[in-house]
């Protein structure tokens, strides 16, 4: 890890500059003749610096961060996967790029192609009708799925039905989403196995409900083995079934959410579809729908007509949820993935990724608390360390991790349980991979015995250590200006 | 063998042995027989890497690159060379977000700098860390205002691009708010229309700058109308002009936003890009998405996390203001080099070229006795022509001689039957402009 510290603002020196543009031909028409009362009255507070002081800058900073390229990312619920070389080659396509939003059909052929052999792909995995690409997240796309849901049931005059059932294991998105789309959410409890409880579901189904969101594997790592029970119940109802696809990884080339009897859902393209995940975006969240539900879609849609790709705004959709047709370079490089896959590959996925995170679940089991029995799908996930005398938790193992060269799995969620960590290897790492892992955490458990409070202290290897988060909320500096007022107080 | 999958045959023989299973498929028992998926994927077969670039090329060039004279929200300026390499270092593209702050400092660290930047060119007092698209932004903008006012009804502008104001009013039409639009009169919005629409009800005014015509509005009269009934002032403005343009600030505005694909984001059909939010101190605790902190570790030593995270949807679930969980985050660190390089005197300058283009064409277009100025208002980069000649014609012929633009705003309504939008960056020469003027003069 590098010893750089400095921000691009405390390397500006007045005079240096990083950009060269045109001369320009028309001095003729000069800004300064636009009316003061129009322009600002100072220059915006950005630094001064080379395009050598840039590079170094970012080049140095960037070597502060962990990615999937720099180890084994085992993050629960992110599925960190290796994102192909050959995936970025094809995005960075000058033509690609130099693509207005609003070019003529005609002009944008290629591009309008690959969006619908992309849909009938996704379609084909999973089991459903049709999907639009616009939503530019996996969050975006809950919102995106939760207005089909709600808008299904005012085209047949059911206002009644505004209330959507979510399990206490789902993401925080779920409840979220729900309620930004002005409807309620209806928490129900898990069973002593993590799963739906059929019970308390059936309770609180009513002509109040407008659906279901379900994610399988839930978000403990397991299936939902009712699902057809689930979906038949529900759908009796009136109520509508929403996947979502957080955990599609799992199940892929193993089974189809629309035949499970999923209405709506969507795919994180940034997890199954190997998309990178860039430090937090872009992402990517199509939505898929059942066949009653395809006039719904968001607006602008792609249509075909013989060999014609034709773009379309629908009276009958839910609307426009974004300018145009979503983050394109981040589904050309999803589509790019499942065409190195094919047929052949793509099944396989699911398989590869479950078998190991039941390699990890077993191989730590004597260590780490297994709360859930049975096998786990592509995650596992353990309650902290067996032996919870010495007083070393989840967040501290989390730690020590990194101090070892590899990122911590995700911790404290699921929210179930108290010192949850959930690993999920996915397929792309070897089983000398996985060994190593396992191994650095039987030793951290090791650890946890001999020298407790040197893993409360963890992480003692990286660029920086646990930090003060008190401190950040209290104080607020969210920007550089704040920090030169902090300075000066 | 696959070169994504590692197992070889002996691996998956030895995982299995330690599971005791004879197939991988034991590890699915609880996935029901009837729905267990048994056959392979309807999926075109699997394509060599030479075999996936011959594929892309081909599709490539079915595509056809034009020189831009469009805008409307998506804007071809220039992007400099240095930017590429450096998102496309894999610390920054495939790390996930910064949940683990010891190291992901270099995300936390760009975020950091983005926010600053983001208040330098806004003057409002804090940013957060990027949204989905200038769009989204502002539908969430309205949700912000909605929660800070705890009113129901927000107020638009004729004059906000209508593709924007599409995603508001579906967001709004979901969450249950109520939208009116305002209406525009010479190519600005009638803040007389606007003194009779304000009361006590409203929650937040949206405005855009530049707007959907090109125009530069002035929002004082418009801050001061919505301030007076306690309801909020969202602006969106394009960020690339406030280089030079009043602030959002000093316009009186209560929270900027909008899209940030101006700063040199490719225009890649519309995505990736990213949207900015920006508020006052007194609302920054209602700003929705990622929020990146100074502080320091145990060692004294300079730090960022992410912080006041009790506004977000992990921890309030159904009670949180919105649903997001991500930010642009690659596309902020891409604006982020963007202006390190450019600094407010490239900044400036892009804007100066803009204008000078962009003036120079309009007043030769003008000149052909074809078009007139459709608004006698000042404008930067954009701006909107009337003429008598089919405007779906003008865009065809230009399309014929490898130009895109002027749109004509039919499309976004009826009543702009007689418009055509042009605009021009730094990046259009001379010899584009007169060319395109020659093919106009040709029309009749």
């Amino acid at each position: 890890m590098t010893n750089y510290d400095a921000l691009i603002f405390e390397k500006s020196v007045t005079g240096r500059c990083g950009y060269s543009l045109p001369k320009g031909f028309a001095s003729e028409f000069s800004l300064d003749t636009i009316d003061s009362v129009y322009k600002r009255d100072n220059a915006p507070l950005l630094p001064e610096v080379s395009e050598v002081d840039v590079v170094r800058h970012f080049s140095n900073i960037s070597q502060k961060n962990f990615g999937v390229e720099t180890g084994f990312y085992p993050l629960g619920s992110c599925t960190m996967k290796y994102n192909p070389k050959i995936n970025d080659e094809i995005a960075a396509n000058k033509t690609f790029n130099n693509i207005h939003p609003l070019q003529p059909a005609s002009t944008v052929q290629g591009i309008l192609k690959i969006h619908d052999e992309l849909q009938k792909i996704l379609s084909e995995i999973s089991g459903l009708k049709e999907f639009s690409l616009n939503p530019y997240a996996g969050a975006h796309g809950e919102l995106t799925g939760l207005m089909i849901m709600k808008k299904y049931h005012e085209d047949r005059a059911d206002f009644k039905r505004n209330k959507v059932i979510v399990p206490d294991s789902a993401h925080g998105t779920n409840p979220a989403s729900t309620a930004v789309c002005g409807m309620e959410v209806i928490e129900i409890k898990s069973n002593a196995n993590g799963r739906v409880d059929l019970a308390a579901l059936k309770a609180v189904l009513s002509d109040e409900v407008a659906g279901m969101m379900l994610t399988n594997p839930n978000t403990l790592g397991v299936f939902e083995n009712d699902i057809c029970e689930i979906s038949k119940l529900v759908h009796e109802s009136g109520g509508l079934m929403y996947y979502d696809g957080a955990n599609l990884n799992a199940i892929l080339g193993k089974a189809r959410p629309g035949d499970m009897g999923f209405d709506i859902m969507h795919i994180n393209l940034h997890k199954t579809f190997s998309t990178p995940h860039g430090g937090g975006g872009p992402g990517s969240g199509p939505v898929g729908v059942c066949d009653k539900l395809v006039d719904l879609l968001p607006n602008p849609r792609v249509k075909k007509m013989e060999d014609y790709y034709y773009v379309q705004t629908d009276a009958l959709a839910i609307g426009r949820i974004s300018s145009h047709f979503g983050n394109f370079l981040v589904w050309l490089r999803a589509y790019c993935y499942v065409l190195t896959l094919g047929r052949e590959q793509l099944g396989k996925v699911g398989e590869l990724a479950t078998l190991n995170a039941n390699y990890i679940q077993e191989a730590l089991k004597k260590d780490y608390k297994s709360p859930l029995s049975g096998y786990s799908m592509h995650e596992c996930v353990f309650d902290g360390l067996v032996d919870q005398s010495t007083g070393v938790r989840t967040l501290d193992v989390a730690k020590r991790l990194l101090d070892y060269g590899m990122h911590a799995p995700t911790i404290y969620f699921p929210l179930l349980f108290h010192q949850s960590i959930m690993i999920e290897p996915t397929e792309t790492e070897s089983k000398q991979t996985l060994d190593k892992f396992i191994e650095i955490m039987k030793k951290i458990a090791q650890e946890a015995k001999t020298d407790p409070d040197m893993l409360k202290s963890a992480p003692h290897d990286t660029y920086v250590r646990r930090i003060d988060e008190v401190f950040a909320a209290k104080k607020m500096i969210l920007t550089y200006t704040d920090y030169l007022n902090y300075l000066n107080e | 063998m696959f070169k994504y999958f590692p197992h070889t045959d002996s691996d998956i023989e030895a995982m299995k042995k330690s599971l005791s299973i004879k197939t991988i498929d034991e590890l699915f028992e609880d996935v029901p027989k009837g729905v267990f998926f048994s056959r392979e994927y309807q999926v075109p077969e699997m394509m060599s890497e030479t075999e996936i670039r011959t594929y892309f090329e081909n599709l490539a060039k079915e595509n056809k690159e034009l020189v831009c004279f469009a805008g409307l929200g998506t804007y071809d300026h220039y992007s400099p060379a240095v930017i590429p390499f450096l998102t496309s270092r894999q610390e920054f593209l495939t790390a996930y977000t910064p949940y683990q702050p010891e190291v992901s400092q270099g995300t936390l660290q760009y975020i950091f700098e983005y926010q600053s930047m983001i208040q330098a060119l806004t003057g409002m007092d804090n940013s957060n860390a990027s949204m989905y698209d200038g769009a989204t932004a502002t539908a969430e903008a309205c949700f912000m205002a909605e929660a800070i006012t705890r009113r129901k009804k927000i107020l638009i502008s004729k004059t906000v691009n209508p593709l924007t104001a599409d995603v508001v009013k579906t967001y709004a039409h979901y969450k249950g708010l109520e939208i009116e639009f305002v209406p525009a009169k010479d190519g600005g919005t009638d803040w007389n229309a606007l003194q009779d629409l304000a009361n006590s009800d409203i929650a937040a005014l949206v405005v855009q700058k530049p707007n959907f015509f090109g125009v530069i509005e002035a929002f004082d009269q418009a801050a001061q109308i919505m301030h007076n009934v306690g309801a909020l002032l969202i602006e969106n403005a394009d960020i690339s002009t406030l280089g030079v343009l009043k602030t959002p600030r000093a316009d009186g505005a209560d929270i900027a936003c909008g899209d940030c694909q101006s700063l040199g984001v490719p225009m890649a059909f519309g995505g990736p890009s990213l949207g900015y939010m920006a508020t006052i101190k007194t609302h920054v605790r209602r700003i929705p998405g990622r929020i990146c902190g100074l502080s320091f570790d145990i060692d004294g030593k300079r730090a960022f996390v992410l912080t006041l995270q009790a506004r977000e949807q992990h921890i309030r679930r159904e009670k949180a203001n919105s649903n997001i969980c991500s930010n642009q985050s690659l596309m902020a660190l891409y604006v982020t080099i963007y202006l390190s390089l450019m600094g407010s005197s490239g900044l400036s300058r892009v804007n100066e070229l803009s204008y000078e283009g962009a003036h120079y064409l309009a007043e030769k277009l003008v000149k052909t006795g074809k078009f007139k100025l459709a608004f006698a208002k000042p404008f930067l980069k954009e701006f909107t022509l009337e003429t008598l000649i089919s405007t779906p014609l003008i865009q065809e012929a230009l399309l014929k001689n490898g130009f895109l633009g002027g749109l004509p705003l039919q499309e976004f309504g009826e009543e702009y039957e007689n418009l055509i939008s042009f605009a021009v960056t730094e990046k259009r020469t001379k010899a584009e402009i007169d060319r395109l003027v020659s093919v106009l003069e040709g029309l009749s």
